[in-house]
């Protein structure tokens, strides 16, 4: 009792820090913990991209831009302090990075009014904008990403799957098991039959799962996983010398953290992405001039061009895009998270804009409406190429197939609905 | 000079057996559930609520639960957060199947559920002893993760394998879901620490309690003098388990909201309830308070201070986090075995002298 009242004092200082006029972008980042490599290097990209707009737009609409960072450390009991902690700033879009934080998170963003972004993870079914108001998922999501790496090896096995056998490796949690109903319908559409292969958090341990694909012997192995996992299941994929482009992680398990420490027997492994990967983008050039050159760059500044970074500079692009569309629609610079909705909601990249920001054929063209909250779900496949050290984009954005998707996110999102009585929005 | 017996006579056995025989003990109980009670809910915000009283609330009513198993009845479990994962989904059951009847009941009927799950798994505690029933403590919280995981039944056949608490109420005043008041879940899970700080204070005082206790100091004795060890044990473990439910339940539906069994229940959360406990003292209901408050409490601290005050990387107040909060882990265990509550123990000692030692 005397600690908690010790603790009131403090957080009472805290609380009473004044309200600025800026555009705050909180980030709820994981520098710590099992997750860390993948944590990092999204962070700084996040971070990087806002510091480059501050220098050299000074911010978005002439309102300087703020991201105060928040370690959660993957942890959704951390997750949640650092929601509560930094909605009061003005906070205008969360980007947890974590489907576990994001659950947590889809009831409290819609009713503190704060959009949230999550591109490529999360709540699949929050495609339907129609249920989840609040809460954005584009460009792609987990069953794009199932759909579209069934769909490649379709076109490797020349265009049918009869009778082939592909295992599904996952993150024994809400993440890795997102796919396995998209997965299940294909499977039933295309004849193949599938094997789900559980890895318990944090996979650092997966020899019996190894064992258990050497003797299934599956034609493809698709994985879901992050942060430790993908390393060890490199690994032991190469152990067993399962042939390395039948093996296909989802974007979350195709960074260069997870296949450098294999080496060169990681060479051909495939992933799939949603952004296009290298450093070869006018963006970048600004951004040595701006940031990095000037030391402005968040963590160690080692990161700048890995697929993740990447990925973190691509999220950072989307909201800033969604705040200007936000300034534009309400007329106003210093929006709110409500209006930031609104801009999220009216969001359209084409290549022309994409181009003007420096990043050319960066990603897909899409546009958002109020009953589709996720794009168009795009996806690309991109292999590792162990000599140069280097992701390749190997397939051109493919579209997932949506007679599958659809009715499953229809499914999944009524369930929601029903659950906590939500009328619909559109 | 203030803090001492002289002067405060009991006239009744129930004076004479009051918690807090000290005046001053005795008011500044009062003042603490005071200023619980009538200050704190009309000051706090979203922030001090889901960021430190509630879990701090929560994590007291697993440490007593935890404290009445292994430091009562000298039973090691390694079992708890497997527990809390029961209540949690026990909790999710009958939420989602009972819409229309008051959390206060499903909080407690959870509890009960979790008592009956606790008291199964006690049963190996009668023929295997201390580190053994530490492993089998352990199975049970392997397997019912593992369970929660694997039967969709558990989550309502949800996609992602993910419970999440719908919006209920009690008494017309919403308690889980987001659009909740600060104030109502505060005072909701301040209502279920202090009934089971005071439940666990009474059993541990009376005849349950000293059979309890008998069997931790030494179970052939205990059963020589008469205690029947079957009774004394599964009692135990049904006590604890109902706390321990009641705070899995709690920490689901009123804190996180949203839960994955693995994530949320696993191994580490184990541990971290039975470090409370060894920090705070075992065999003390004070002790669970302290060792809650250091856990949740001082991690958040530090954050403010080294993130908020200072200005410093995330990443390395993350680490100094580890480091400064082992580090005081290993100092009070060397300082003083016994834990927080001992420390409070001889402060009272030495208060009861003051200023005059000799």
């Amino acid at each position: 009792m005397k600690y908690k009242l010790g603790t009131l004092a403090v957080a009472g200082l805290m609380a009473a820090s004044p309200a600025m006029a800026e555009l705050v972008f909180p980030s709820l980042s994981y520098r710590t913990g099992p997750y860390a490599a993948g944590g990092i290097p999204f962070a700084d990209g996040y971070a990087d991209y806002f510091t480059l707009l501050n220098e050299r737009d000074g911010g978005i609409g002439g309102e300087t831009i703020r991201v105060p960072e928040c370690e959660t450390a993957y942890n959704t009991e951390k997750g949640v302090e650092c929601y509560e902690s930094t909605k009061g700033e003005g906070a205008l879009v969360y980007q947890p990075l974590s489907t576990g934080i994001t659950y947590q998170l889809i009831p409290k963003v819609t009713a503190d009014d704060i959009p949230m972004l999550t591109s490529g993870l999360g709540r699949t079914s929050a495609k339907n904008g129609n249920v989840f108001s609040h809460v954005f998922n584009f460009p792609a999501n987990y069953w794009d990403g199932a759909s579209v790496a069934v769909k490649h090896i379709m076109e490797q096995e020349g265009g049918s799957l009869e009778g082939k056998k592909i295992a599904l490796v996952y993150h024994n949690s809400a993440y890795g098991k997102e796919p396995i109903r998209t997965l299940q319908e294909l499977s039933e559409k295309h004849g193949f039959e599938l094997k789900e292969v559980p890895v318990d958090h944090p996979g650092q341990e997966q020899k019996s799962q190894w064992l258990q694909i050497r003797r299934d012997k599956p034609d493809y192995v698709i994985m879901y996983g992050w942060g430790v996992m993908n390393q060890v299941a490199v690994q032991e994929a190469a152990n067993i010398r399962f042939p390395m482009d039948k093996f296909i992680g989802i974007w979350w398990s195709g960074s260069e953290n997870d296949v450098l420490s294999a080496g060169a027997k990681a060479d051909g492994y495939k992933a799939l992405t949603f952004h296009n990967v290298g450093s070869d983008y006018p963006l970048y050039d600004d951004l040595q001039k701006h940031v990095i050159d000037t030391g402005k760059t968040a963590g160690a500044g080692d990161q700048v061009g890995t697929v993740l970074y990447n990925r973190g500079i691509y999220a950072a692009m989307l909201v800033a895009e969604a705040a200007r569309t936000a300034q534009e629609i309400h007329g106003v610079t210093a929006i709110t998270g409500g209006q930031m909705r609104d801009g999220m909601e009216q969001l359209e990249i084409t290549e022309e804009k994409m181009a003007a920001l420096g990043l050319p054929d960066f990603g897909p063209e899409f546009s958002v409406s109020c009953d589709n909250h996720g794009g168009e779900g795009f996806v690309a496949v991109t292999q590792w190429d162990a000599e140069a050290k280097e992701w390749n984009l190997v397939s051109d954005f493919m579209q997932s197939d949506q007679d599958v998707i659809q009715p499953l996110i229809d499914e999944d999102s009524k369930a929601y609905a029903d659950e906590n009585a939500i009328e619909g929005n559109c | 000079m203030f803090y001492r017996e002289a002067g405060d006579f009991s006239t009744t056995y129930a004076e004479d057996q009051q918690t807090f025989p000290i005046k001053f003990d005795r008011y500044r109980y009062y003042v603490v559930l005071f200023v619980a009670i009538f200050v704190i809910p009309f000051m706090v915000n979203d922030y001090w609520v889901n960021s430190l009283f509630l879990p701090f609330l929560i994590y007291a009513i697993a440490a007593i639960g935890l404290n009445i198993l292994v430091g009562y009845c000298g039973q090691v479990s390694l079992g708890t957060g497997g527990f809390m994962a029961v209540g949690a989904y026990a909790c999710y059951k009958l939420m989602t199947a009972m819409p229309d009847v008051s959390m206060f009941i499903h909080i407690l009927l959870a509890g009960v559920i979790t008592a009956a799950v606790g008291a199964l798994f006690g049963l190996p505690s009668l023929r295997i002893k201390g580190f053994y029933l530490a492993v089998a403590t352990l199975a049970a919280q392997f397997f019912l993760v593992w369970l929660f995981n694997r039967v969709p039944w558990f989550y309502n056949y949800s996609a992602s394998g993910q419970i999440s608490a719908p919006e209920r109420d009690t008494f017309g005043i919403l308690i889980t879901g987001p659009n909740t008041d600060a104030w109502a879940t505060y005072m909701f899970c301040l209502i279920f620490t202090v009934g089971s700080a005071l439940v666990a204070r009474n059993l541990t005082r009376g005849s349950v309690g000293r059979k309890w206790m008998a069997i931790r100091d030494m179970d052939i004795a205990a059963e020589i003098i008469g205690v029947n060890p079957l009774r004394a044990k599964l009692t135990a473990f049904a006590v604890s388990s109902f706390f321990i439910g009641i705070s899995g339940a709690l920490f689901f539906s009123i804190y996180l909201g949203a839960v994955e069994v693995g994530e949320a229940f696993g191994i580490q959360k184990s541990f971290l309830v039975l470090f409370m406990i060894i920090i705070g003292g075992l065999g003390s209901i004070f002790g669970s308070f302290a060792g809650a408050a250091f856990l949740v409490l001082l991690p958040v601290l530090l954050k403010i201070v080294g993130v908020d005050w200072l200005g410093w990387p995330t990443d390395i107040v993350a680490h100094l986090q580890l480091v400064i909060v082992g580090g005081l882990i290993i100092i009070f265990l060397i300082a003083e075995p016994h834990g927080l509550a001992q420390l409070w123990r001889v402060a009272k000692e030495k208060l009861r002298l003051w200023p005059f030692p000799h």
